[in-house]
């Protein structure tokens, strides 16, 4: 078996049982490390300003042309619902592949800076402590120690709910015509 | 060197079944939608067997094969008849204008072979 | 050799072929002229059921080789003469060509239907004059010769001495037959002694060496039946005196009889093989996934429109090359040459657009071609007499649009033909010839097709209309309308006009539904009607789903494109010209209406330069028959613009059909005008209702 091959089962063996071991890019935000699957990353791009799209939650910035691809641009700040600060040099865009149902997603990550690479064994990692139901750990995979740090790992489909990012057509043209209907 | 075959029919399945079978049975295979469509390519080339079916538009079977006997390059080319027409007459008019013999379709792809191979003997 | 994956794959290409096949047969016999066919429509039509026939036949499926066969036997009646084409006839073939697409449809999920085939075969019987069904194919190639070698029947095939008298004629080289080749082919069956005659006649002065100037006697020892070696010389049996006797006995030598027999036995056909056809990927119902798979399988690309495809990528690679240079050491003598060939690279990747947009494209006439059929038959059931016209067949528009339309289409001309068009009765005391005419025309015009349907009919009814819709509740009673909007009504949700629901298209769906499948694909589709003269249905729709022609409009920042079709007029307006109504919606006067102003930032909540309808623009534009004012700062350019999917990385908005991206690579969203005006409803609470007139 060869070391790619190792990797990527390891790497699938881990996502099913909920703690991946595997590489793992981190990211600053808000003075915290966070890490996603290396595997999930397209690219990493420096911040321009992307289209709005209207009706939208905040976190969603909009769309970024990606070499003649549509992509939209989320802030994790705002997603975590941080305190926002202003885009710096550092800022960056992590293109991330997001898998969610039958549909692979292209998304940009802004983020506040880019951290580190580090190879995590499944052992490294613990499960997300049970926060309660006032804090969002759906998209928290796991915690792990490096170098007496603690790096926040991601799942990076279940980032965005795109189910609740904004109104569909079809909904509300259902609502339309049962209000034509009541009248 | 491969040998040649020219197959003329209307129909794109029978003309890709015949270029497959006898493309993979080693014959390097020229297809054509019609009897002018076979003449003319026959006026600028050489093949070593026709296969051509009788029912076509714009030049039929039998129109084509005696342009062909008419060819000094085609004298002596079998030209074979591939055709539904099982009645004996459809055959004799083939033979009357010059065939060689005929195949009578539903063929199956190791008797079409064969008999192109023993025609070429 | 084996049958493998391939055949499956030849086999979709016999079902595609024969589906081609069976619309040409449709559209012919519907051309035909009963009792003066014209030869060559019948000949061509003949020729599609032969090759359904053999086809069917080559692939296995045998029962539609069978069924085609006696189709087949009738067409070679009518084109041969010896029988007349009449309406009876044309009727039965007609159901007959339903019938195969029946079979076919059955071959994608491996069951043929062979109860409609057996009762049509019955008819076909009847007509063809005989009591039992014709003889069937099986057993006509029974009969049949070929060259095959295995022995079909056991029990005549013994190993015994055959004696072989073979005379051919003169000629026989004239035909490419080499006495040699038969010789060959006995020698691989058996022992084979071969004794020339005539070598001692032979004058080698006065010989022509183009004839047969030989003849043999062959011994043949083998375990073969005699009906194998008659085979063998199956193709010579008209130039050559024959005999085959076993040895053992003493048989007189009677080649006259064996002449006679041209009934030549062989090995039964054996098809192919049974190939399964891949099934097609459809939700749809039978008979239709066949069409899809069609459908979706391939397209047909005129070998020239590649060609020029070709041509144009052949240039690029000239401009890239020349641009090429420029990529080493560049110093700014070379600008005008880098410039020069900047604009060439532009020039191909319009040209290379164009020419790729025009590999989608097909002629109208393949939505056109079901009318023929259609018009026909649903004039038979209502009894009225139609001359169909179809202009403009040649028109083309992208193939996804051209797909889409059909079933629109379909349902306008079931209505011309069910409401618009009279009774002959009805015609004829109206002045009119019994005859109504019903037009499909297409052309294009600036960026979009034109679809017209006009009928010579009765028109619509204005004062029936208005009195439906009154009682219906949509027109208030004392609302007055203008024949637009009269006309307009019957394009609205709940709108019937006939009293008694017909099996056409009373029934079902609705003209609502027309408008909005129009809609969808871009396009509108209006109606001019003219009371005891016609109606006119025009439908405009893009010629390609892929681009768009657009007007981008610019609030405060942002830059939105409006597809220029939806586009009525953009005007500038002042507040004394708009009113409020309850505090709620701000109306506008335009002309003789009232249009409601959809104020785009307050939709999408971006800020605008400026809160004034006087400082800023009003785009009039309409969808699904509404018409809104959509209040924007400013106009910029119109462009053409490539439609880049929102959902593909992110998900369906409201309001928004796509995205594109501009010239300095920013994204432009690009609006949907339909969606707009039901957010606008939404967010006001205002029901949609037709606007008001002046009175």
């Amino acid at each position: 078996m060869t070391a790619v091959q190792a990797t990527v089962e390891e790497f699938s063996q881990g996502a099913e049982s909920g703690n991946a071991g595997g590489q793992y890019l981190t990211f600053m935000l808000a003075g915290e490390e966070y890490g996603i699957e290396i595997l999930k990353v397209q690219e990493i791009k420096g911040w321009s300003s992307a289209t709005p799209i209207p009706n939208t939650p905040e976190h969603v910035l909009g769309v970024l042309n990606l070499r003649g691809a549509v992509v939209p641009i989320v802030d994790l700040r705002k997603r975590f619902e941080l305190e926002s600060i202003e885009y710096c040099e550092t800022t960056v865009v992590i293109v991330v592949k997001m898998q969610q149902s039958d549909q692979e997603r292209t998304v940009g990550l802004v983020v506040d800076a880019v951290a580190d690479v580090y190879r995590l064994e499944s052992s490294d990692i613990q499960p997300p402590p049970d926060m309660g139901t006032a804090v969002h750990t759906e998209f928290v995979r796991g915690l792990a120690t490096v170098n007496e740090k603690m790096v926040i790992l991601l799942d990076v489909n279940h980032l965005i709910d795109f189910e609740t990012v904004g109104p569909v057509g079809e909904n509300s043209a259902e609502q339309c015509a049962a209000q034509a209907a009541d009248h | 060197m491969k040998q040649r075959v020219l197959a003329v029919d209307d129909s794109a399945s029978i003309r890709s079944l015949v270029n497959y079978v006898l493309g993979r049975a080693g014959f390097e295979v020229v297809l054509a939608e019609d009897g002018q469509e076979a003449l003319d390519y026959a006026q600028q080339n050489t093949v070593d067997i026709v296969l051509t079916d009788i029912n076509m538009p714009n030049l039929d079977g039998i129109g084509l094969i005696k342009g062909l006997r008419e060819l000094p390059t085609y004298k002596y080319v079998p030209l074979l008849v591939l055709t539904t027409e099982s009645g004996t007459d459809k055959k004799m008019e083939g033979k009357a204008a010059g065939a060689t013999g005929w195949i009578v379709k539903p063929f199956d792809p190791v008797q079409l072979v064969s008999t192109v191979e023993k025609v070429l003997a | 050799m084996s049958i493998d994956v391939n055949m499956a794959e030849i086999a979709q290409l016999f079902i595609e072929e024969s589906l081609e096949g069976l619309d040409i047969m449709e559209s012919g016999l519907l051309n035909l002229d009963l009792g003066a066919a014209d030869p060559e429509t019948m000949n061509s039509i003949f020729r599609a059921a032969h090759s359904i026939k053999g086809g069917g036949a080559t692939f296995g499926f045998t029962e539609i080789s069978e069924f085609a066969h006696h189709v087949e036997t009738l067409l070679d009646e009518m084109r041969q003469g010896q029988r007349a084409v009449t309406r009876e006839g044309v009727d039965l073939m007609l159901q007959s060509v339903d019938c195969i697409r029946e079979m076919i449809a059955g071959l994608a999920d491996g069951t043929i239907d062979t109860t409609r085939s057996a009762e049509l075969e019955v008819e076909l019987a009847k007509m063809l004059g005989e009591v039992e069904p014709a003889v069937s194919l099986q057993d006509e190639v029974l009969t049949a010769s070929s060259g095959g070698s295995a022995p079909n029947d056991p029990q005549t095939v013994e190993h015994r001495v055959w004696a072989i008298r073979f005379e051919p004629l003169p000629k026989i080289f004239k035909s490419c037959n080499d006495p040699l080749r038969m010789f060959r082919e006995l020698q691989s069956l058996g022992d084979l002694e071969v004794h020339a005659q005539g070598v001692d006649e032979l004058d080698f002065e006065q010989l022509d060496p183009e004839e047969c100037h030989l003849n043999w006697t062959l011994e043949f020892q083998g375990k073969v039946s005699r009906e194998q070696l008659e085979e063998i010389f199956a193709w010579v049996l008209d130039e050559c005196e024959l005999s085959i006797e076993p040895l053992a006995l003493e048989a007189e030598i009677d080649a006259d009889d064996l002449k006679r027999t041209d009934r030549v036995p062989a090995e039964s056909p054996e098809p192919v093989a049974k190939v399964s056809v891949p099934k097609a990927v459809s939700k749809k119902p039978a008979v239709k996934s066949v069409v899809s798979t069609h459908e979706n399988t391939s397209i047909r690309v005129n070998i020239d429109k590649v060609d020029a495809l070709i041509n144009l990528v052949g240039e690029l690679v000239i401009t890239q090359s020349m641009l090429s240079r420029f990529s080493g050491d560049f110093d700014f003598t070379q600008l005008e040459g880098l410039r020069e060939g900047l604009n060439q690279l532009s020039r191909n990747t319009r040209d290379i657009q164009e020419s790729v947009l025009g590999i989608r494209m097909l002629p109208m006439s393949f939505a056109f071609s079901r009318f023929p059929r259609l018009v026909r038959d649903t004039g038979h059931a209502l009894g009225k007499k139609v001359e169909l016209r179809l202009v403009g067949e040649n028109t083309e528009l992208d193939k996804t649009v051209l797909e889409k339309i059909g079933d629109p289409l379909v349902h306008l001309v079931r209505n011309s033909l069910d409401h618009g068009l009279e009774t002959p009765e009805q015609r004829v005391a109206a002045g009119k010839p019994e005859t109504g005419v019903l037009e499909l025309n297409a052309y294009h015009e600036g960026g979009n097709i034109v679809i017209e349907v006009i009928d010579d009919g009765a028109g619509i009814n204005k004062d029936k209309v208005l009195s439906k819709a009154r009682e219906s509740g949509l027109v208030g009673p004392d609302e007055q309308l203008s024949d637009e909007q009269i006309n307009n009504l019957i394009f609205r949700a709940g709108f019937s006009t006939v009293d008694q629901v017909s099996d056409l298209s009373g029934r079902g769906v609705g003209m609502d539904v027309v408008r909005r499948n129009i809609s969808d694909l871009g396009g509108n589709v209006s109606l001019t009607s003219e009371s005891g003269v016609g109606s006119k249905f025009t439908i405009r729709l893009p010629l390609t789903l892929a681009i768009l022609d657009g007007q981008l409009v610019r609030v405060g920042k942002e830059s939105y494109i409006i597809s220029l079709v939806s586009i009525v007029e953009t005007i500038q307006t002042s507040a004394e010209k708009v009113s409020e109504i309850a505090g709620q919606s701000e109306v506008f006067r335009l002309r003789d209406e009232y249009l409601p102003i959809l104020r785009l930032h307050d939709l999408f909540d971006v800020p605008a330069d400026s809160d004034e309808i006087a400082d800023g623009l009003l785009v009039v534009a309409e969808a699904n028959g509404q018409r809104v004012g959509i209040f924007v700062d400013d106009l910029q350019e119109q462009q053409q613009v490539v439609i880049k999917s929102l959902e593909a990385n992110f998900r369906q908005m409201q309001g928004i059909s796509g995205a594109t991206i501009l010239g300095d690579g920013r994204i432009a969203l690009i609006l949907d005008v339909q969606g707009l005006i039901q957010m606008f409803h939404e967010k006001t609470g205002q029901v949609p209702v037709l606007p008001a007139v002046t009175a």
